[in-house]
């Protein structure tokens, strides 16, 4: 109920020209100014529920993308931002390109531009939003479910 | 009779202590929420809304809980326990040393969960909070020994009800206390074991390792800490407590100016400075003091 008011987010450019590297930071800036939803920058993967990459990923820099996306405590979701992250874009002939970011980690919503403006990016990660609301209800369900499970494995154990 | 003067009055320190462990919290979330919007509103910002803090602290409890070691969030708890116990001394009408004490203590809690996990930024924001402390505690103490000089008691409620402003007795050691405030309200220029803003040289300090439930409970921490510090600022104004909270909401202005004003001094720097001030203003007012008060 209150993620949607309170998304951390953090940034991760896995290659590319940073020109949508700049855009993400742009719109921290006081003209669009991310924080009235509430969005902070943490820079710390386990603090932040919403992932943003910008960029292609490529051989290096897919063991980074990995690492950080398994460091974020659940419910997260990924949000690629720029057309490299979404598909490779122009990188995507490159000997060591893999692709966008979903050839990684599950992307939950795609930002294509090149470069992103801020004000696609905000929409990007307002729509995100709902996502992260859901998989929030989701994590709280199958918490409770594996209590329960656990539960009852406990009972049978006490009656052998 | 204001409020204050009505809580001051209570008999019942069951009553006083309830009143502090549930009133505490909020308040110190709203100063926090109002710090955020006043330091957006200084950089041309709309900032978030004024209830921002409690919904990031719920959202921190919906997280899942990830521990790397497990003596990480029993160190956290300790820190939060003690917090509480030293707010809840302090606002029944405790010594004023052991309240000092008690918030030391809470501090080594803070650090040691730091030097609990194997994360380098994690140890380094220990370090620099263990320096921080050094730098702040003989600043602290002396506040503690002026009041006594004056007042002839360490019993803060005593203190609250001495008539006289003692302002005007400790002016140095006050402002002593204004500096060393900014080190423990975690303000530029002196944040430098951890800090609210992003992309600083340590990711997020001593909080790094921190997650979910466990990172909640040192937002809190640090809300009860925050009103504990303001409680000292009202001791110095406490003749009249309509001034008394004027002065606490004025200075926490000023150091929110202070925040948005200042870049991160280094660790020799906010050491040195401390201990230069604490030496000129505070020392220097108790010696006074203590002459003009001999019989």
């Amino acid at each position: 109920m209150f993620f949607r008011k309170s998304p951390w987010i953090i940034h991760y450019d896995a290659t590319s020209c940073n020109g949508c590297d700049i855009e993400v930071v742009a719109s921290l800036t006081p003209l669009y100014d991310l924080e009235r939803f509430g969005i902070i920058n943490t820079g710390n993967p386990k603090h932040a529920d919403i992932f943003v990459v910008t960029g292609s990923v490529n051989e290096s820099s897919r063991a980074v993308v990995k690492n950080i996306y398994d460091q974020m405590p659940n419910p997260k979701v990924v949000v690629a931002v720029g057309i490299c992250a979404t598909s490779g874009g122009i990188f995507r002939e490159c000997y060591n390109v893999l692709g966008g970011v979903d050839k990684v980690i599950p992307v939950d919503v795609y930002v294509p531009g090149c470069a992103a403006r801020p004000e696609s990016i905000i929409d990007g990660i307002i729509k995100a939003l709902d996502i992260l609301e859901r998989r929030s209800r989701e994590f709280r369900k199958t918490k409770r479910e594996a209590r329960r499970q656990e539960r009852k494995l406990r009972r049978y154990h006490l009656d052998d | 009779m204001t409020p204050i003067d009505y809580y001051i009055h209570l008999d019942s320190i069951y009553l006083k202590a309830a009143i502090y462990i549930v009133l505490a919290p909020l308040l110190g979330g709203l100063l926090a929420g109002v710090d955020r919007k006043l330091s957006a509103r200084m950089q041309g910002r709309i900032g978030p809304p004024v209830l921002q803090p409690f919904y990031d602290v719920l959202k921190l409890f919906q997280k899942e809980k990830i521990i790397v070691n497990k003596f990480q969030n029993f160190n956290v708890i300790l820190f939060f326990v003690f917090m509480v116990f030293t707010g809840s001394l302090f606002f029944l009408g405790g010594d004023l040393l052991l309240v000092i004490f008690a918030l030391t203590l809470a501090g080594v809690f803070f650090a040691l969960a730091g030097f609990s996990v194997n994360s380098p930024y994690c140890h380094v924001g220990a370090e620099r909070e263990l320096i921080q402390m050094m730098s702040y505690d003989p600043m602290i103490i002396l506040v503690a020994v002026g009041m006594y000089q004056v007042t002839g008691t360490f019993r803060v409620d005593a203190i609250a009800l001495y008539d006289e402003p003692l302002i005007l007795y400790l002016p140095g050691v006050f402002l002593g206390y204004l500096h060393v405030l900014t080190i423990k309200l975690r303000k530029s220029p002196f944040d430098l074991s951890m800090s609210a803003h992003a992309h600083q040289e340590l990711v997020s300090g001593l909080k790094t390792e921190f997650s979910g439930t466990t990172l909640a409970m040192i937002e809190i921490g640090h809300w009860y800490e925050n009103v504990l510090l303001l409680g000292i600022i009202y001791l110095f104004f406490s003749f009249n407590s309509i001034v008394g909270v004027a002065a606490m909401l004025l200075l926490y202005f000023f150091e929110i100016v202070i925040d948005n004003t200042y870049a991160r001094f280094k660790w020799e720097l906010t050491f040195k400075s401390t201990w230069v001030v604490t030496a000129l203003f505070g020392a220097a007012n108790i010696i006074i003091l203590y002459f003009a008060m001999r019989p």
